[in-house]
């Protein structure tokens, strides 16, 4: 029987009840009176100089407020990275600066150049037409082989070239790994890119900036997965404000998928006019603007080898990778390509030595940050793309060689300097060989060929690193922020409870299964349970949610919290009932005396805390309200086996996906239905990057696909019905509830499933092709079965 | 974008040449034009509202023309900018091969367009510039031989057509 609450539930999503009915409160839906709207200019060249701006007729324009160009942020400080990377010759990254609005150059189309305030958005467009703007073209930087090249235009006139830095990873490994490969018995290469993708949340950023000047304070309302964090990057780094003076609220907020953890320009602009104007100036993002303003994700140029001994036991591993950071550094840019990569390059594979290899390019696009998976599912691509290709090389079972080279014994400290605590990889592919039922494919198969389709099979497996991270690791690896998280229980006179998160939701479903877990060691009901998050006003200082950290690290945070407050409700307890604290027990909302009929309920001492008439007050103070702040001592390290089933129509080159399966060991799991949707939708997104999804510039740095008619989104007639399991369970070691994280698992195992599935489909028909790189859309896969 | 395309026109050389240089004939065949000023020698400034797609507006711009050796080829480049809708510019190589008909006008065109131009319109630039030069030259070709021909009636008879008079200005120009 399936609990009907608390830990391991499926409780319904309380916040679906908003969703669903149109009664969310999003940024756009947060109107400030008097409000002024900003409408950017941005530029639509991929790189030039300005050589003249005019604003003074635009500035005539009806219910124009004022216009800001890059001279108004003169002094005012940089967009921030919030990661510095070292390089293999011990060098920092080269980290150029990022103004609010250009100043001299602009780097990308869409690079904002002046923001026009008028009393209505319609003014402000006009107006934004009346700017006098000359800039002088300069040559263009879109291919990162060619920024590479000596003599390339330069997208910073300052920096010695466009290369930010060359990582090696390990490079004492180096040599050794040379080594390895030139002895082997077998090396397997390959070549592929990591398409760039565009995150396309279905609601776009938005940004409302209020200034009281009562009280010299500043409001930020903005559609981000971190407010503190905003807040600190902003409030220190750009503008000067501090914190006790700005708050930043970020509300309902529909999607991120990374795209909305970066501090961006425009959040800082409306922040600065309203204080310059003392008038509430709000922005919100077109589709367009999102195109060619939200950081991008992926983009990389991969080429890796696996070398195998005679017994296809796999003995050295290297990469050698080209990533795309656009033309400023994004808020953790430097971290997705690095150490949210190379860590994970050991896969779930015992590979004894391993050498990564990145060189991050800067060129004349829209920065790259982190995108669902961030690092880990460039790695897995790629990893488990050129094992499905050697196992095909070699004629093997591609099942067959993955389990041949499974890591299983845990602890397990990789070659690429991280431990993974648990986890059980046949489990995994044993469940997944069951609900895939491998077995049947054959069957499957000539049922398609019968119909002239070929149907192709791709498995794969996958572990991620997730619950970033401890501070003190990070630290050292370039972060300049801690990655704890905190949570403040807050237990009311009656006994309901609102729990303060740092984590933020943003389509989680966050306020359904923190209330779980807070609900299964209170014994209450876990109605009488609120989370409060996403407002640094009533919030203490967290870190936000991405990485699927939210419960590995805020739950732990709010366990801790919760273990605080029944300590000190049982010393109250111990009081009411006159018996030693030692004896008191907690079950279902009860306090009991180990060993006697006495006890008292859950209201009564919540009660005694706020009311202390009755209270032992010369050893504890009343209320009831604990705060914590978890700092885990390690990654969690989700892992899974998946497999995709294609049909290709060889007449067209149009891939279908048939049947989809996922089997994780997420460790515990809180809420399964959620669990499902997370995976469900990761799918869905990973599935868009292998078959539809795909960012294109020209050479001139023109983006091409800036809007649904060109950049392909999933839609629901894409993907089939999947089939997802998560019943292995290995917990956690190190943290409290034992979970792993299960935010980004289905984005960062399907793109290779969905790819292995297409080039074995395409094997299948007699086509000698070995590679197709994503999006497999119609006409490629056409071309490479008739080129 | 490149595009190359030949047409065959009747009239000589030096009418076609004259034709290419005259800013009411640009005007005229330019699809979309609404403001055609200038002179070869100064370059010529345009308005032009034109729909790409779904995108529509007015763009404002410079020709410029050069190596000029008349009248057998000439080299035009341009520039114009449509605000939020963002730019086009581009090249043309023209040139003029007396042929049997006439004359045989060659182009060989380049284009580039950036903004939303590009971020919505790339799909089906290519298509919609092969209809602007087709309708360009579709038009010159009528004007340039209806003007040849009002001429050589005008030669004949000095009793002309109001509708005609438009298109004899620039004809009568060139051989005053």
């Amino acid at each position: 029987m399936p609990k009907d609450h608390g830990i391991g539930a499926s409780s319904k999503r309380r916040e679906d009840v908003r969703f669903l009915t149109g009664t969310g409160n999003y940024t756009d839906d947060i109107n400030a009176r008097g409000q002024a709207y900003v409408h950017f200019l941005r530029s639509d060249v991929a790189h030039g100089r300005i050589t003249n701006i005019d604003t003074a007729a635009a500035s005539e324009m009806p219910g124009v407020v004022r216009i800001f160009t890059g001279a108004d942020f003169e002094g005012i400080g940089s967009i921030p990275c919030g990661w510095q990377v070292t390089d293999r010759f011990g060098e920092v990254m080269h980290e150029p600066p990022h103004p609010v609005l250009a100043q001299g150059k602009v780097r990308h189309v869409g690079d904002p150049i002046a923001a026009i305030v008028a009393d209505s958005l319609a003014e402000a467009r006009d107006a934004a037409e009346a700017i006098e703007l000359d800039i002088e073209e300069l040559p263009a930087v879109v291919n990162m082989k060619d920024a590479l090249k000596d003599g390339a235009p330069k997208v910073h006139d300052d920096l010695p070239g466009n290369l930010c830095y060359d990582w090696g990873f390990v490079e004492e490994n180096r040599e050794a790994v040379d080594k390895a490969i030139k002895e082997a018995a077998h090396v397997t290469t390959l070549e592929l890119v990591n398409n760039r993708l565009v995150a396309n949340p279905m609601e776009p950023r938005v940004a409302l900036g209020e200034y009281n000047r009562a009280n010299d304070e500043s409001t930020l309302y903005t559609t981000s997965q971190n407010p503190h964090v905003i807040r600190l990057l902003m409030g220190a780094f750009v503008l000067g404000i501090p914190e006790h003076k700005l708050r930043v609220v970020a509300p309902d907020v529909g999607g991120g998928f990374g795209t909305k953890i970066f501090h961006y320009a425009e959040e800082a602009f409306c922040t600065f006019a309203a204080r310059q104007l003392a008038r509430p100036v709000k922005w919100t993002s077109t589709r367009s603007e999102a195109f060619m303003s939200d950081a991008h994700g992926r983009d990389h140029v991969t080429k890796i080898e696996l070398a195998l001994d005679k017994d296809n036991n796999f003995v050295a591993l290297r990469t050698d990778t080209l990533a795309n950071m656009g033309a400023y550094l994004s808020t953790f840019a430097p971290s997705v390509p690095t150490w949210l990569h190379g860590t994970l390059m050991a896969g779930n594979y015992k590979t004894p030595l391993i050498y990564v290899n990145v060189r991050a390019v800067f060129t004349n696009t829209v920065p790259v940050d982190a995108y669902r998976g961030a690092g880990r599912p460039e790695a897995t691509y790629q990893l488990e793309r050129v094992v499905d290709k050697a196992a095909r090389e070699l004629g093997v079972d591609p099942i067959a060689l993955r389990r041949q080279n499974f890591i299983t014994e845990f602890p397990y400290q990789t070659p690429v300097a991280v431990e993974y605590d648990t986890g059980d990889y046949p489990a995994t592919m044993d469940k997944l060989e069951e609900i895939a039922d491998i077995a049947g494919f054959a069957a499957r198969r000539k049922e398609s060929e019968a119909k002239g389709r070929l149907r192709g099979l791709g498995v794969n497996c996958y572990i991620e690193a997730c619950g970033i991270a401890p501070s003190n690791l990070v630290g050292q690896l370039g972060a300049r922020a801690g990655l704890y998280e905190s949570a403040t229980v807050r237990v009311n006179a009656t006994g309901s409870i609102s729990v303060m998160t740092g984590s933020h939701s943003h389509g989680q479903g966050h306020e359904t299964a923190f209330p779980q877990v807070v609900a299964e060691m209170l014994g209450i009901p876990e109605d009488q349970i609120d989370i409060v998050h996403g407002d640094t006003a009533r919030t203490p200082m967290g870190m936000g949610t991405y990485g699927s950290r939210s419960l590995a690290v805020g739950g732990s945070a709010m366990v801790r919290a919760t273990e605080k407050v029944i300590n000190k409700a049982k010393k109250i307890a111990s009081h009411l009932m006159e018996a030693s604290e030692a004896d008191i027990e907690l079950k279902d909302g009860q306090f009991t005396v180990a060993g006697t009929d006495k006890s008292v309920a859950w209201g009564d001492v919540t009660l005694a805390a706020y009311v202390p008439h009755n209270y032992p007050l010369e050893d504890i103070e009343p209320g009831l309200e604990e705060t914590a702040f978890y700092d885990p001592s390690n990654f969690t390290y989700p892992s899974g086996a998946y497999a995709c089933e294609v049909e290709l129509d060889p007449e067209t080159g149009r891939v279908t996906i048939e049947r989809f399966s996922a089997a994780d060991d997420f460790g515990n799991v809180i809420n399964p239905m959620i669990v499902s949707g997370q995976v469900h939708g990761g799918i869905a997104q990973g599935v868009g990057q292998a078959l539809m999804e795909g960012c294109v510039y020209d050479e001139n740095g023109q983006l091409l696909s800036a809007s649904y008619m060109d950049y392909a989104m999933p839609r629901a007639d894409d993907v089939p019905f999947y089939s997802v399991d998560h019943s292995c369970v290995t917990p956690c070691t190190h943290n409290p509830l034992g979970v792993k994280g299960c935010g980004e698992a289905g984005a960062i195992g399907s793109p290779p499933a969905v790819i292995n599935a297409v080039v074995d489909a395409m094997q299948s028909g007699g086509h000698d092709v070995t590679h197709i790189d994503m999006p497999a859309s119609p006409s490629r896969v056409w071309a490479a079965m008739n080129g | 974008m490149k595009l190359s395309d030949s047409r065959d026109i009747a009239a000589p050389p030096e009418v076609v040449w004259a034709a290419l240089l005259d800013a009411e004939v640009l005007k005229e065949c330019v699809p979309g034009c609404q403001e055609m000023t200038g002179s070869p020698e100064e370059g010529f400034e345009a308005v032009v509202v034109q729909k790409v797609g779904p995108v529509k507006a007015t763009f404002k711009g410079q020709v410029t023309m050069s190596e000029m050796n008349e009248p057998t080829s000439l080299t035009l480049s341009g520039e114009g900018k449509g605000g939020a809708a963002g730019f086009a510019k581009g090249g043309a190589n023209v040139t003029l091969t007396p042929s049997d008909v006439g004359t045989t006008l060659s182009y060989d065109v380049e284009a580039k367009v950036g903004g939303k131009l590009a971020q919505l319109g790339s799909r089906i630039i290519d298509g919609f510039a092969k209809k602007m030069a087709d309708q360009f030259f579709t038009r010159f070709q009528e004007v340039v031989e209806g003007a040849d021909k009002a001429g050589e009636d005008d030669a004949e008879d000095s009793g002309e057509s109001a509708a005609a008079g438009e298109k004899k200005g620039w004809f009568k120009r060139f051989v005053s």
